[in-house]
């Protein structure tokens, strides 16, 4: 175990705080999710931090009227909610430039708000309106920026391969971007990941794998799924170096995600971050949860809520007042009720675009 | 003329587009240093360099995934199955990343990819290595699908596939890569997808063939000839888009119709062409359509039993005499 990582550390500047290998390597503990909010120890700027909240808040709000809307019969189908999972997303696309790609599965909203397509439009998406981001076509798990975002995949696992590839595209340009692909605990354990992993280490390709690790694929604790729960230590037969990282803990998210980022850049090939997270919520809004206690997730939401983390800490450097920050909170609503107002009105897709988009002629 | 093996004519194509467009590469196992596991890809290494001609791990889900995200991201992979059986591994990422992600993107995300190689029977293989994808592929929307005879439509087949802007499947056929075929010269020698073509004009009767089956078809129009019978065979080239208003105006003309596949008969390319010839041209036949197709069953191994379950040209000379009777 305690090579995984040895030569990403020793290449890369040397950890900044007691986020090192040895602590990576030897952690133990079952996940970092018992943590604390911590004082920050960041040098970050605060307008970064306040992107970091508005974001999230952004998520969250979001998702939230999502929820509401799904309960009124707004939205259909499958909808899967990224509550409490704000932060990975977050801290990831802060690392990020223009031209480097991201792609995931099928709980995409917030990838999508965090890569910066407006509320409105997602939202409308999820109504299966014209202005919906996919034209009305995807649905909740299908939604794309051209040239940043490409998805939202349903097929567990299949968004690995498929942002290897966008990798490999970014090498044969020689564009000196990086692929971000994440994918869930469950989807880990799809041949895929492995057959991936395998090509990104032998052709050095610039990719990020990121798990989000929330503990549960569906109604499976990753206890009953996998073998060897360290999910950063999947690469090391591909020699790929592995990174635990809080996901609930916004700055740790982005300073693991820019060393990483910055790794690929340089050339050195796949990097693989593990982020603890989980989500608040059932798979999809059709999921009553009960293979976990009502306890396990009133702690989790009392004690590890991703936005309660930044958002103490934000108070405490008083970069905001509490004013400041209800305030905040209440603008957010208000674009997202907007939105939600927006992707009722937006009219249904018309008719005659049933057929498009099937081929280009 | 020049003659060209199809296996030259599909190298040739793949070159000749490589010039013209950076973005072209090619991706598989044993595609680079060996060649091509059927030596197809000859010389591409050596002209287009690693960067551009890539050596696989055996690893299909895996670089079928990665080839769709690449064209997701701006490349043109033309992806090379050693051959289409070992393509099962990949189907998921074929269908549901490949085909279906322009139209869940409401036009968003194209994904420009050929997935190319050997399809069907080859010769005492046995059944896990002797099967006919067409129908399958032909299924989806989001795809076209190819399946040339000639190595002339092989290149200029391969070269539209590769400048298309959708994902095609080009299935190929090992018995037919050493066949020499003329072939016209210049880099703007392009087939139009979804055209078929007349290789053999008649009037008595219309088979429709495709790949391989298309020379057993005029192998057998040929000994019919001696008693009499014209036919007219009907090179499908293209499977999806099928060019059907080429086979109703032929059978206009003949008033009946004989599809030839190598594959399975249920829900296969011939009930296709039944269907739509049935609802477009009903008035005008003078027999019931003829399917001739593989047995049903996996493909034996044994020289007797598999030259027994596909279609032989001793079948499709039966089958024309007896259409014919009506
Ligand atoms: C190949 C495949 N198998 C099964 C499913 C059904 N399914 C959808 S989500 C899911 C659980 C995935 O869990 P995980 O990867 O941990 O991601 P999370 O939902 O926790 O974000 C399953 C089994 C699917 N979509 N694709
Ligand atoms: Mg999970």
């Amino acid at each position: 175990m305690h090579i995984y990582g040895v030569q990403y550390f020793q290449n890369i500047e040397p950890p900044a705080t007691s986020v090192g290998l040895t602590e990576m390597t030897s952690n133990t503990e079952k996940n970092n999710l018992g943590k604390k909010n911590k004082l920050p120890i960041s040098k970050q700027s605060n307008k970064a931090l306040l992107e970091y909240l508005k974001t999230m808040l952004t998520i969250r709000r979001f998702e939230e009227k999502a929820g509401q809307l799904y309960g009124m019969g707004i939205i259909g189908g499958f909808c899967h909610l990224y509550i409490g999972q704000e932060a990975v997303v977050t801290g990831i696309q802060a690392a990020l430039k223009p031209g480097d790609t991201v792609i995931t599965g099928y709980r995409c909203h917030g990838h999508m708000l965090a890569a910066g397509s407006p509320p409105k439009n997602v939202m409308a998406e999820l109504t299966g309106k014209i202005d919906g981001v996919s034209s009305g076509k995807g649905g909740s798990m299908h939604m794309f920026i051209k040239g940043k975002f490409y998805g939202g995949h349903g097929i567990v696992g299949a968004q690995v391969p498929l942002g290897t590839g966008l990798a490999f595209a970014n090498k044969y340009k020689k564009s000196n971007n990086v692929s971000i692909t994440y994918f869930g605990d469950g989807a880990a354990n799809q041949g895929q990941v492995f057959e991936s992993f395998n090509m990104a280490a032998l052709w050095k390709l610039p990719i990020v794998y990121v798990i989000e690790n929330n503990q549960y694929a569906m109604g499976t604790s990753i206890s009953r799924s996998t073998a060897i729960e360290e999910l950063y230590s999947r690469g090391a037969a591909f020699g790929i170096p592995g990174k635990q990282v809080d996901g609930m803990d916004v700055i740790e998210v982005y300073k693991a995600a820019k060393k990483a980022v910055q790794n690929c850049r340089l050339g050195k090939g796949p990097i693989l971050l593990e982020l603890m997270t989980y989500r608040f919520r059932g798979h999809s809004m059709s999921d009553p949860a009960k293979y976990r206690t009502k306890e396990e997730v009133s702690k989790m939401r009392h004690e590890r809520d991703p936005i309660e983390h930044i958002k103490t800490i934000i108070l405490k450097n008083k970069i905001l007042s509490e004013d400041k920050f209800k305030q905040l909170d209440k603008e957010t609503r208000e674009i997202i009720s907007d939105a939600a107002d927006f992707a009722q009105s937006s009219s249904e897709p018309l008719l005659s675009t049933l057929t498009s988009d099937v081929i280009i002629d | 003329m020049p003659e060209l093996t199809v296996r030259e004519a599909l190298r040739d194509a793949m070159a000749e587009e490589m010039r013209l467009d950076q973005d072209v590469c090619l991706i598989g196992e044993e595609v680079a240093e060996y060649q091509g596991a059927y030596k197809v890809s000859q010389g591409l290494l050596e002209e287009f360099g690693e960067l551009r001609v890539v050596d696989t791990p055996i690893t299909e889900a895996g670089f079928t995934g990665l080839g769709v995200g690449a064209a997701m991201g701006g490349l043109k992979p033309i992806v090379e199955f050693m051959t289409f059986n070992f393509a099962m591994q990949s189907i998921d990422h074929i269908i549901n990343s490949a085909a279906k992600t322009l139209y869940m993107s409401g036009g968003l995300i194209p994904v420009p990819i050929v997935f190319r190689g050997p399809n069907g029977a080859a010769s005492r293989v046995g059944a896990q290595h002797s099967q006919c994808f067409a129908s399958w592929y032909s299924h989806i929307p989001g795809l076209k699908v190819i399946s040339p005879w000639s190595a002339s439509d092989a290149k200029g087949l391969l070269k539209a596939a590769i400048r298309d802007p959708n994902p095609v499947i080009f299935l190929e056929n090992e018995l037919l890569y050493g066949e020499s075929f003329e072939v016209p010269e210049g880099e703007n020698e392009i087939v139009p997808i979804g055209k078929g073509k007349i290789v053999k004009s008649g009037s008595d009767v219309t088979i429709t063939a495709f790949s391989i089956m298309v020379g057993k078809a005029l192998d057998a129009a040929e000994i019919v000839s001696k008693d009499g019978i014209n036919v007219e065979v009907i090179d499908l080239r293209s499977i999806r888009p099928l060019d059907i208003e080429t086979i109703i105006s032929s059978v206009k003309k003949t008033n009946r119709l004989i599809s030839i596949e190598e594959g399975w008969p249920t829900s296969g390319i011939g009930a296709e062409i039944a269907a739509l010839t049935i609802k477009h041209a009903f008035d005008y036949l003078d027999a019931p359509i003829e399917r001739i197709t593989g047995l049903d069953i996996p493909l034996p191994y044994a020289e007797n039993l598999e030259r027994a379950a596909l279609p032989q040209v001793s079948n499709i000379t039966d089958s024309i005499r007896n259409i014919c009777q009506h």
